[in-house]
């Protein structure tokens, strides 16, 4: 992503609006991820409640177990920001760490979620089950999909790191990796609502226990 | 207007002439019924609005680059617009738009009533691949590929989509059976038909009759619904309009309007069960061949033992419809004789006639082949 | 291209960057987007032609009742594949190509944003059309009609509608990948003084497709995979046995598939609005109603795309509102429509080939636009609907719109990419056996359509009243069969001259002008500053009190101001060909790269993993990861 600056002359700044040309190309890409995610999220909500067949929502969700991985989820976004705010100040150490914590909450809430998809399965709830399996996986495994990418790029940034080619001047490279990792921990918000947290019609009862 | 209106349908004669000798005419522009006649008439108001602007534009076209082509010493303008005219030639198509929607949204509405009445006819129809059911539920009728409807009576049609198990059809059954859906279950909702259609691997069709009402859709798991009616006897041939892989194109049928009398005549003949062939004739032999092999599996013969199966067409009344497999056919040639020879070439090898059809080739003996035929010609 | 610009490299990165800018090499590691556009075009005519060859097909077999030239599983892959060639590998991707190649140029710059992204969406084009075409050898293509109704789409037996969902989604990672980086092209890198109402209309028209491509992709995306679940699987996305509604795919295909209407038309539109002011001799008329009706297209194609399921019974109300929308979306197109009349009004008209494409385009859309009205009239559209009299509308819209624009673009282009202009004698038969052939061929469909002949019929029975127009329709494909071979011809022969086309052949407006033909690498030796819309056309004229042209005597142009083009002589010789060594030096340009190409050849086999086994869809994500890790990891020129 080196030559946008390379194009627009020495200087960073030297663009039409003034902004980083990478930044708002990532922001359009998210803008893009949104109607990726809104489809998926459109066909859950669209078929919510009309399986034939069970095992249900409320058959399968442990509610307390999944709001604690949402959880570490968000907090990973607070460790990205420190993470960023570490390179930007030059402290490559503290970058460092807060990149691999990030890194890791992620990793702990894609265990989760592998974990959560094989009691699922345990409990026969499988992606080809009936539509509230096909809707589900579907939906959660592209988002999981996300994170992983997510954590991809993350430990990439470790490396170039200690390759000595993450100075502070290219924090704009871990900018555009957070935004990513903001944009994935709201989506995720948005999911954990429409599946867990409202309740399914099929169910017949509260899911909260 | 009314002068554009004669020119307009003159030149609508001219070419339903140059195709006069149509046995098989299914033109929109040709309406036979108060629906189609409704749709025709809202295109031929839009049709000559259309035909008006595009006289202005491309005339306008035309002249300007006739009038304003290269001339030595030309100079052309330096105008960069004007926010009158912009303003103006926003507002005229808006205008036009706004005076063909309103009978729009009333044709819409108007479409969407379904007759009620003592008189109404209610006909499901049920698309198969490929070829339709007619089911008659007042009437304990089933049909196929002829639609039979008393002329000036309102038949309001429910329209559903019927599939079989995935190992009913061997073009399309999947050879690892773990792609598409081999299960079924009930659709949502109130089911079309009675019995509820299976609906595994059933695809959307679209029911369409082009002289007596537009289309709408057969959609698996809905029940949509619409209405139409005949003004005069006569055929009226249709065919499915929402493609539905294989032999989509062989998915025919016809509406036979025929007069009040003759329909409740017709309804009688239809009740009653299928005729039995005098014992030993070949037409019984045909009867043997049909019970004992495998005709059976799918097809219904009222009056048979066992003959219950609904995968394909009711065959009760064979021989008293004009057409068959998917109307692809005439059941009589145009001197009246049974045409055995397409029905031959048929049940030898029904896929090679007809694509991908699900009434595979059971390699029948001549002997069979030829008792069948006999045996279907006897069920008028 | 001069690769003297160049700074050595330093050997500090991990890898090295290639050289090679000449030969087969050269092209393979490209990021130059005047090279990538020239690629685009190029493979895009390519399957033009393929696809072509399968209308051809279609039209033999249509020609006379109880055709025999295909089979029903055969005809049914034809159309298929005929429609997905000409949307999806022709029409989009010469698109891309003029936005690849002018962008850069008329916005005044030296290369998009992000070259090697720019490479990248081109190979995983190419690698997705060869997917697409490779299930011909591999059982069959699709075969449920390039919108691939579920439930048949599922139901249908073989990997053919796997082929559809996975060749659709890699090609919609391409488009996603170029829109992206075009649009913030288009937003942030402009020459100084370049406004956004100082932007030709083609460069707006382009900006409102990239957000088109930007938010209807994802759409069907999903949809594909969905589809590719429910195939795969076993999942039961669009199985109503099991409470699905299959119409969800109609919903989210069209949601796709009526913005993707405007993807293909919009840069023809723009094009036009390009060609039409240069060959009047006077300014586009309206430039800002041209560009607001654009926009409010953009806008008002996403609220439109139930007008392709009016007869799906969706219930009155539904029928009503979208009945409105696509009523009231008439209203912009018409705009520019009127607009580009009022550009020939009082203008000084040459009929040079790009002229005539142009005059054709406005003349065949407004056929496309006023059928495409009568289709809103819902109770006449219960009648037209899935009948030949939509196919006779679209192929005005897509054809005699998209097409002879996208024609028009290349007449009125190829000279600059290529310092030739294309024989004029040989555009204008191109042309003509175009505009005849269309119309011998589409406008017979209107009434066939009536006359109740519906779509994707492999055959049909005599007696229906069809023959005649049938076989009208064929002679028609035939003259635009030759038409193309006669372009083809124009294309080759004009390869074998050399460059005379000098830097500005039709004494055109843009800034792509002002600089040779073709371009330096560079594309600027300076980069330009704008004063005005029509920069260049400022440059050269001036209008005196009397409304008379009169040259700047300091123009920067070189161009014979008498206006001489259509003989190939216009003056320069070889300046095109002689200044890109020249100047340009200390102008830092990225290097080609091998890592686009690598990182793009894992898709197709991720795909092929999919219907084959999953050793080679991980082998496909393997070569991706080392072909991004590559492309993180090089070092970049300027270090």
């Amino acid at each position: 992503m080196e030559e946008a600056r390379v194009l627009s002359g020495e200087h960073e700044e030297h663009t039409s609006t003034g902004l980083p040309t990478t930044k708002i190309a990532m922001w359009i890409f998210l803008s893009s991820e949104c109607l990726l995610f809104g489809a998926l999220i459109s066909t859950y909500l669209l078929y919510r409640g009309r399986s034939t067949v069970g095992p249900y929502p409320h058959d399968v969700f442990d509610i307390p177990y999944t709001s604690v991985s949402s959880f570490v989820l968000l907090f990973s976004s607070l460790t990205m920001v420190l993470s960023l705010s570490a390179l930007q100040r030059g402290e490559i150490r503290r970058f460092r760490i807060w990149t691999l914590t990030t890194a890791l909450l992620g990793v702990t809430f894609i265990g989760g979620q592998i974990y959560e998809f094989a009691t699922f399965a345990k409990e026969g709830l499988k992606l080809n089950t009936n539509l509230f399996g096909s809707t589900f996986f579907t939906l959660t495994g592209f988002h999981g999909a996300h994170v992983t990418v997510g954590i991809l790029m993350l430990l990439t940034l470790v490396g170039l790191s200690f390759l000595g080619k993450l100075p502070k001047e290219k924090a704009l490279g871990v900018e555009m990796v957070g935004l990513y990792w903001h944009f994935v921990d709201i989506v995720w918000i948005i999911i954990f609502t429409v599946i867990y947290l409202i309740p399914d019609p099929s169910s017949g009862q509260v899911t909260f226990s | 207007m009314r002068k554009l209106k004669l020119i307009g349908g003159s030149i609508v004669a001219v070419l339903l002439l140059a195709a006069c000798s149509d046995s098989l005419d299914q033109s929109t522009l040709n309406p036979a019924g108060p629906v189609a006649q409704k749709q025709e008439d809202l295109f031929q108001f839009v049709f000559w609005l259309a035909v008006a602007v595009f006289v202005v534009v491309e005339g306008a076209l035309v002249l300007f680059v006739w009038k304003y082509r290269h001339r030595p010493g030309a100079k052309p303008s330096g105008v960069h617009g004007n926010t009158k005219l912009e303003i103006g030639w926003t507002i005229a198509p808006a205008v036009l738009l706004a005076v063909i929607t309103v009978p729009t949204i009333t044709g819409i509405w108007d479409l969407a009533e379904t007759p009620t009445g003592p008189d109404v006819i209610q006909v499901d129809v049920v698309g198969h691949q490929w070829w339709w059911e007619f089911r008659y539920p007042d009437q304990e009728l089933v049909t196929a590929n002829e639609l039979v409807i008393p002329t000036g009576t309102q038949i309001s049609i429910r329209l559903c989509a019927a599939g079989a198990s995935g190992a009913a059809n061997p073009k399309t059954a999947n050879p690892d059976g773990g792609v598409g859906p081999q299960a079924s279950g009930p659709a949502l909702g109130a089911p079309c038909v009675d019995p509820a259609p299976n609906l595994g691997n059933a695809v959307i069709h679209a029911f369409w009759v082009p002289r007596l009402a537009g289309k709408q859709d057969v959609v698996p798991g809905r029940t949509n619904e619409m209405y139409l009616s005949a003004d005069e006897p006569g055929l009226y041939p249709g065919q499915c309009a929402e493609y539905c892989d294989w032999s989509h194109a062989n998915m025919r049928f016809q509406v036979k309007a025929v007069s009040p009398e003759e329909f409740s005549a017709w309804l009688t003949e239809q009740q009653a069960e299928a005729a039995v062939p005098g014992a030993g004739s070949l037409a019984d032999k045909g009867m043997q061949d049909f019970a004992n092999g495998s005709c059976i599996g799918c097809h219904a013969i009222k009056g048979v033992e066992g003959a219950a199966a609904v995968q394909g067409p009711d065959l009760t009344h064979f021989a008293s419809r004009d057409c068959f497999a998917g109307c692809m056919f005439p059941t009589y040639n145009e001197d009246g004789s049974f045409n055995a020879e397409a029905m031959k070439a048929w049940l030898e090898d029904p896929p090679a006639v007809k694509p991908g059809s699900w009434m595979p080739n059971y390699h029948l003996k001549p002997d069979e082949v030829e008792a069948l035929i006999a045996y279907l010609q006897s069920l008028t | 291209m001069s690769t003297a610009a160049m700074p050595n490299q330093r050997s500090g990165g991990l890898f090295r960057r290639p050289t090679a800018t000449g030969g087969v090499w050269g092209w393979i590691v490209t990021v130059d987007h005047k090279k990538i556009g020239i690629l685009y075009g190029a493979t895009a005519l390519i399957f033009l032609i393929v696809g072509g060859f399968e209308a051809m097909l279609i039209r033999a077999q249509l020609a006379q009742p109880n055709g025999q030239v295909l089979d029903a599983a055969t005809y049914n892959q034809m159309f298929t594949m005929h429609g997905l060639t000409m949307i999806f590998l022709v029409v989009m991707p010469l698109g891309a190509a003029f936005t690849n190649y002018l962008v850069p140029l008329m916005i005044g710059t030296r290369d998009v944003a992000f070259p090697r992204l720019n490479a990248l969406s081109y190979w995983i084009f190419l690698f997705g059309g060869i997917f697409l075409y490779s299930s011909f050898v591999l059982g069959g293509a699709p075969n449920g009609g390039w919108f691939g109704y579920a439930p048949n789409s599922v139901a249908t037996a073989g990997d053919n509608m796997s082929f559809y969902a996975i060749g659709l989604i890699i090609l919609g990672i391409a488009s996603t990948v170029s829109a992206v980086n075009l649009a913030v092209t288009i937003i942030n890198m402009r020459a100084p003084g370049m406004t956004l109402m100082r932007m030709p209309v083609f460069i707006w028209m382009t900006l409102v497709v990239q957000f088109l491509l930007i938010f209807a992709l994802p759409v069907i995306t999903i949809a594909l995979v969905e589809l590719l679940f429910d195939r795969q699987f076993g999942t039961f996305f669009f199985d109503a046995g099991h409470g699905a509604d299959p119409i969800l795919w109609q919903h989210l295909f069209w949601l796709f598939g009526h913005p993707e209407v405007y993807i293909l038309v919009l840069p023809a539109m723009g094009i036009v609005s390009e060609i039409l002011p240069v060959f009047s001799r006077r300014p586009l008329f309206g430039y800002a109603f041209i560009v607001f009706s654009g926009i409010a297209i953009g806008f008002m194609g996403w609220g439109v795309w139930a007008h392709h399921m009016f007869t799906d019974g969706l219930g009155p109300v539904a029928n009503s509102a979208f009945a409105i929308t696509t009523m009231f979306i008439a209203v912009p197109t018409g705009v520019k429509i009127f607009n580009w009349l009022g550009t020939l009004w009082k203008g000084d008209i040459r009929f040079p080939t790009p002229m005539l494409f142009a005059i054709g385009f406005v003349a065949l859309f407004v056929i496309g636009g006023l059928s495409g009205v009568t289709h809103a009239v819902v109770p006449s559209d219960y009648q037209q609907h899935d009948t030949y009299y939509v196919v006779a509308h679209f192929h005005y819209v897509l054809f005699g719109g998209a097409i002879f624009g996208l024609f028009g673009g290349v007449y009125y282009w190829f000279p600059k990419a290529f310092g030739r202009l294309l024989n004029e004698k040989l555009g204008k038969i191109h042309f003509w056996l175009f505009f005849i052939g269309m119309n011998l061929t589409f406008g017979p469909f209107h009434l066939l359509g009536m006359q109740g002949m519906p779509r994707r019929i492999y055959t049909y029975p005599a007696g229906h009243g069809w023959d005649f127009m049938n076989m009208v329709a064929t002679v028609g494909a035939l003259l635009m069969a030759v038409g193309m071979a006669v372009f083809t011809w124009n294309v080759i022969a004009t390869f074998r001259k050399p460059k005379d086309a000098g830097n500005d052949p039709w004494d055109a407006r843009t800034l792509e002008w002002t600089t040779s033909s073709p371009p330096p690498e560079y594309n600027f030796e300076e980069v330009p500053v704008v004063h005005s819309l029509d920069e260049f056309w400022y440059r050269k004229y001036a209008h005196s009190k009397d409304g008379e042209l009169v040259p700047v005597q300091s123009g920067a142009s070189d161009a014979a101001a008498k206006g001489s083009y259509g003989g190939g002589h216009a003056g320069d010789h070889g300046e095109g060909a002689d200044a890109d060594h020249g100047g340009g030096h200390g102008i830092h340009l990225p290097s080609p790269s091998y890592w686009p190409i690598v990182a793009a050849a894992g898709l197709p086999l991720i795909g092929y993993g999919i219907l084959y086994g999953w050793w080679m869809a991980f082998l496909g994500g393997a070569i991706m990861i080392v072909g991004l890790y590559g492309w993180v990891l090089e070092p970049s020129v300027e270090e």
